[in-house]
């Protein structure tokens, strides 16, 4: 937790009717953050982002910004600012006007007025001519670059995204992402952003909070969301994976078809796996190995080759084992492994690249 | 193919422009030729002169013109004061409830516009159904407020409701939700969100609503004799008077012309500021 955040929600709670959309939320945002809400639809990031720019009212609790209480504080009167996913543009103002709208609103002088424009469209790489261009002119990746220049305009405290990129194609929305990250770089400001992809949420964040039923599950930085997820929603959120039911007994590590070897590694996973009531082993696809004749791992588990699909620069496997789970292993391109459907496979990882989420699969169902 | 498309096109619009050029067009084109005709002659076959507009200038109809376009003018303006938070509720507010204000709204339309008058006379007259009652009651009468201009403008003002109502719950549905919270998120005020987001948004919508009604209200007469009971003429009662009591149809067209012309002028420079797509929903 940082020490000084520059935005602070304290047990902040949302009730619609009988809908319970946030239970008491705590999280503090640190200055110059990249920090992204990531969650299904439903998950209640939209309404924590239309509280914090005031567009909705909370039930209960409080948000600070720096050591100013803003949650009584009417929108037009609060320091943030935000991108909309529509984008919100004006239509009867041309690109200028509508950058310029927060000056004019603070009266500020036209000549000063059109020169912040004019650099803003230079630091969002937009041509000078559009300045007078209408916004209905504009493609798609433009209008995004004259909300940001809109939202800097008004020079806000924090910027707030409500998944801003979620209707671009997929070339666009890539390489605006790596912008955006380039601006949040170059502005120093504190971004919040929301979206349901995690894998967008990956590129740009330093923070990253998994949303999930109005709670937070978990919030962390890429790596350790990747890598140390700490639930099943989470795990299964980024993509692929391969999630086992365990159980340890006497230092044994018991799951349907899996042979763990016994080791000091294995050890201190059944540890853990004991300590827990209930446990779930997960590993990524990218570290399951084809095991050779002979060859042997820390965790192994057989099965049938039951497809092989090439995503570009990967090839994607899928493994039926004896228990009739489906397993994925990913592989580079270069480093295939030379089999067909129908083949019987060893798969094995190493103890280092599994990791045990301290949580029982489904209440009641223990394997 | 396309040439074929275009001549039918061509040829099946030949029943509605046949209909347009005898029902709208040979009207209007009497009138323009009547209205230079001397005057008390019933033939358009004389030598055309301009002694009716002469007659209108020297007594003084001018007066009567005024007043109708004033009167228009004022409620118009007190039209759209009132209809516009009504028809904001409608567009945003009021979801599944603005269909029984449409409905309210549009039943007052089955019935006829002088009857509906006649209901005000006896509702507000002396001895009607509000100063009856309230002396009856409380022993203390009052003047009755009919037959005044403030009375007239409070008939237009009710009969043309609709005409302005609809059209500005149309205009403003056509503000996008969004446009107007990122305004505020900008920092505008309540009163900046209306004055530079809605207001020029639905602009379509309250352009057909003015020019509507203004051009029902400055040809309106019922409102002038019911309520008002003449305490100033209608041009559009003048213009009747002219073609029959006075049988003088030369002056009825030339006060029309100059009518026509005003109210022509003011609905192109209007329609030409809107884009009717816009309204009709075909972006």
């Amino acid at each position: 937790m940082p020490a000084n955040p520059i935005l602070r929600l304290k047990s902040v709670q949302k009730v619609f009717g009988r809908f319970t959309a946030l239970h008491d939320i705590d999280l503090d945002i640190e200055e110059g953050e990249f920090f992204t809400i990531v969650g299904p639809s439903g998950s209640g990031k939209s309404t924590i982002i239309r509280l914090l720019v005031g567009m909705d009212e909370l039930t209960s609790g409080e948000i600070w910004l720096r050591d100013k209480r803003i949650d009584q504080i009417p929108a037009n009167l609060r320091p943030t600012c935000m991108v909309f996913q529509s984008l919100a543009l004006f239509p009867h103002m041309s690109v200028g006007q509508n950058i310029e709208f927060p000056l004019k609103l603070r009266k500020i002088d036209p000549a000063k007025r059109k020169a912040r424009a004019i650099e803003l469209l230079e630091l969002l790489h937009l041509p000078e001519s559009y300045y007078d261009k209408r916004v209905t002119e504009c493609s798609g990746g433009e209008r995004q670059r004259i909300a940001l220049a809109r939202a800097l305009a008004f020079d806000p405290e924090i910027l707030f995204f409500d998944e801003p990129l979620s209707a671009l194609d997929y070339r666009l929305r890539k390489s605006l992402e790596k912008e955006l990250k380039d601006l949040h770089a170059r502005t120093g400001k504190t971004f919040v952003y929301i979206t349901h992809s995690l894998e967008e949420a990956m590129v740009m964040s330093d923070r990253i909070a998994i949303m999930k039923s109005g709670r937070f599950e978990q919030i962390s930085d890429a790596d350790e969301i990747y890598s140390r997820p700490v639930s099943r929603f989470v795990a299964e959120f980024m993509g692929e994976v391969n999630l086992f039911d365990v159980t340890a007994v006497d230092g044994q590590i018991k799951g349907t078809g899996l042979i763990a070897l016994p080791s000091n590694a294995t050890r201190t996973i059944a540890d853990q796996i004991t300590a827990a009531r209930g446990a779930t082993l997960m590993i990524r696809p990218e570290y399951v190995q084809f095991l050779d004749e002979g060859q042997a791992a820390d965790f192994e588990i057989s099965g049938r080759l039951n497809g092989i699909y090439a995503l570009g620069s990967r090839i994607h496997y899928e493994i039926k084992t004896e228990g009739g789970q489906i397993l994925t292993v990913e592989k580079l391109r270069e480093d295939r492994h030379d089999g067909s459907e129908g083949d019987t496979v060893r798969l094995g990882w190493n103890a280092d690249c599994a990791h045990v989420i301290e949580e029982a699969p489904f209440e009641g169902r223990i394997a | 193919m396309k040439r074929l498309d275009r001549k039918l096109g061509a040829l099946a619009s030949l029943p509605i422009l046949f209909v347009l050029t005898l029902s709208f067009i040979a009207p209007l084109v009497l009138v323009a030729i009547f209205s230079i005709m001397p005057e008390k002659v019933f033939s358009i076959f004389n030598m055309p002169n301009f002694a009716a507009f002469k007659t209108m200038a020297e007594q003084g109809y001018y007066k009567s013109l005024l007043w109708s376009l004033f009167m228009a003018f004022v409620a118009t303006t007190i039209l759209f004061a009132i209809c516009w938070p009504l028809a904001y509720g409608m567009a945003k507010v009021f979801k599944r409830f603005s269909i029984i204000i449409t409905i309210a709204v549009v039943m007052s339309l089955f019935v006829s516009e002088n009857i509906r008058l006649f209901g005000w006379v006896l509702t507000l007259m002396k001895g009607g159904l509000i100063e009856g009652y309230v002396r009856h009651w409380t022993g203390v009468g009052f003047e009755s407020p009919l037959y005044n201009v403030g009375i007239i403008i409070f008939g237009i003002v009710y009969v043309y409701l609709p005409f302005m109502l609809f059209p500005l719950a149309q205009g403003i549905s056509m503000v996008p939700e969004d446009a107007r919270q990122a305004a505020r998120d900008l920092g505008a005020t309540r009163w900046q969100v209306l004055t530079q987001i809605d207001l020029p948004l639905a602009a379509p919508g309250i352009m057909v609503g003015y020019l509507l009604t203004f051009v029902l209200a400055a040809g309106a007469m019922a409102e002038a004799k019911i309520l008002g009971g003449r305490a100033v003429i209608a041009i559009a009662d003048d213009i009747q008077t002219a073609f029959t009591y006075g049988q003088n149809w030369s002056l009825g067209a030339a006060l029309s012309m100059i009518l026509i012309a005003l109210i022509g002028t003011l609905a192109i420079v209007g329609i030409a500021k809107i884009d009717l797509d816009k309204i009709m929903g075909r972006d």
